[in-house]
């Protein structure tokens, strides 16, 4: 009885906490200063399409390293939890339609992952939601063959070997003094190609490598047998 | 806008009255994601202008006057990395769960009482 | 126009809610979690940024079902294999 009472006077205080900020709500008319500035430095100094994309790897690059290393964290916190017992009971095989048709598939499903991660600059999408989607089709490889053993060692030596030149593109930047992942290292070219924007699309496809190997080995280690 | 204002803030709320009030500890890990959608949208909601479009150039969008036509694209950016978190820890969670359920076969809180003094 | 979409939208994501905290079956409540952030994903685009609703749409409504749904998988079997 006694918790039913204080559970409602926690949600009635934030109500009551929330209330100012929804009636002295205003919708904006116009964009903040470091707003316009982003979008301007992202059209004539960097030339790419997608303002997005450019804050995100360049403006904010710190940030993503940060992210970078909070996923790997808990990557190795899943696996290191989770230890598989190698036991070797094999069930039954799939059939073989089955087989063909999702490797057919889950090939498709890649070969758009990495489309998306490398027009980042020119599109909505990026490294993020490419890794995503490569690890999904990993996904569905594991749900329709439950025998299926992916070899570990490429996926540790993919991942390891993104993160340590993401880091190194980094460095190079500072060995130029112009800044740590500063985009400039590679030629800008011109507006709206695919090989333009400096680095912006090498660092961007660093990214999706890295996030769909770790995102594949969190599903392989909750998932398989 | 004002509406998807008060959808963020009505999920958040939901999302904190399951974690308070259930006792299974899959549903409470499921009242956290839902809170964390909650807030993803109402940062969201902050960076919208009215009648403007989406922060990519492309040939619609005359370079001259980009600034005055398109949507605040730094709240964007940051709903994008609070997103993948959200899954990291989530994942983190799940296999705590999943432990803790090994050691003492049971899914209620109210069986881990070993830390109360 | 937008308006009255996300009030619908909004309606069958507080109802979803309701039934992922207050129902008994945990399959049930995993799925309409599942539900509830595609459903997020729309309201992304009618804000107008593509980029969080692709990335809401893969990441929150595929991903984090499959984690749940596999978690449950572990659970089930650890209870079968006691009897």
């Amino acid at each position: 009885m006694i918790n039913k009472v204080l559970v409602a006077l926690a949600l009635l205080g934030l109500i009551i906490l929330i209330m100012p900020i929804i009636s002295n709500f205003q919708e904006r008319t116009e964009l903040s200063e470091l707003s316009k500035k982003y979008i301007e430095g992202s059209i004539n100094d960097l030339k790419s399409p997608n303002v997005v994309t450019s804050v995100i790897v360049t403006y904010r690059g710190l940030d993503t390293l940060g992210e970078v290393t909070v996923l790997f964290l808990a990557t190795v916190g899943v696996g290191f939890l989770l230890q598989k017992r190698k036991k070797g009971k094999s069930k039954k095989d799939a059939p073989e339609n089955l087989k063909t048709t999702s490797s057919f598939l889950a090939a498709m499903i890649m070969i758009l992952g990495i489309y998306i991660f490398t027009h980042g600059h020119l599109s909505p999408g990026g490294g993020f939601q490419g890794g995503v989607i490569i690890a999904s089709g990993f996904l569905l490889l594991l749900l329709s063959d439950i025998n299926m053993k992916i070899n570990h060692s490429i996926l540790q030596a993919v991942e390891s070997l993104s993160g340590v030149l993401y880091v190194g593109l980094g460095v190079i930047g500072l060995i130029l003094t112009i800044g740590f992942l500063n985009s400039n290292i590679l030629p800008l070219g011109e507006f709206g190609q695919l090989f333009s924007a400096g680095a912006i699309p090498l660092i961007y496809s660093l990214i999706g490598l890295k996030v769909g190997s770790e995102l594949t080995n969190i599903i392989e280690t909750m998932g398989g047998e | 806008m004002l509406y998807t204002l008060i959808l963020g803030f009505a999920l958040f709320l939901a999302g904190i009255f399951a974690m308070l009030t259930r006792k299974n500890m899959m549903k409470i890990i499921l009242g956290f994601s839902i809170a964390d959608t909650g807030i993803h949208i109402i940062i969201v909601s902050l960076g919208y202008l009215k009648d403007k479009t989406a922060p990519i150039i492309d040939s619609t969008i005359k370079i001259s006057e980009a600034t005055s036509s398109v949507v605040d694209p730094i709240p964007s950016a940051l709903v994008l990395t609070a997103i993948v978190i959200g899954l990291a820890t989530t994942a983190l969670m799940l296999s705590f769960v999943v432990m803790m359920y090994k050691k003492k076969k049971s899914l209620s809180i109210n069986d881990y009482q070993e830390l109360k003094c | 126009m937008s308006t009255i979409i996300i009030i619908i939208l909004g309606i069958i994501m507080l109802s979803a809610a309701f039934v992922t905290i207050f129902s008994k079956s945990l399959l049930a409540a995993i799925i309409t979690s599942g539900v509830i952030s595609l459903l997020a994903s729309i309201v992304f685009l009618i804000l107008g940024s593509p980029d969080v609703a692709m990335t809401e749409a893969s990441i929150g409504s595929a991903l984090t079902t499959v984690i749940f749904l596999f978690a449950l998988k572990k659970l089930r079997k650890e209870k079968n294999n006691d009897k």
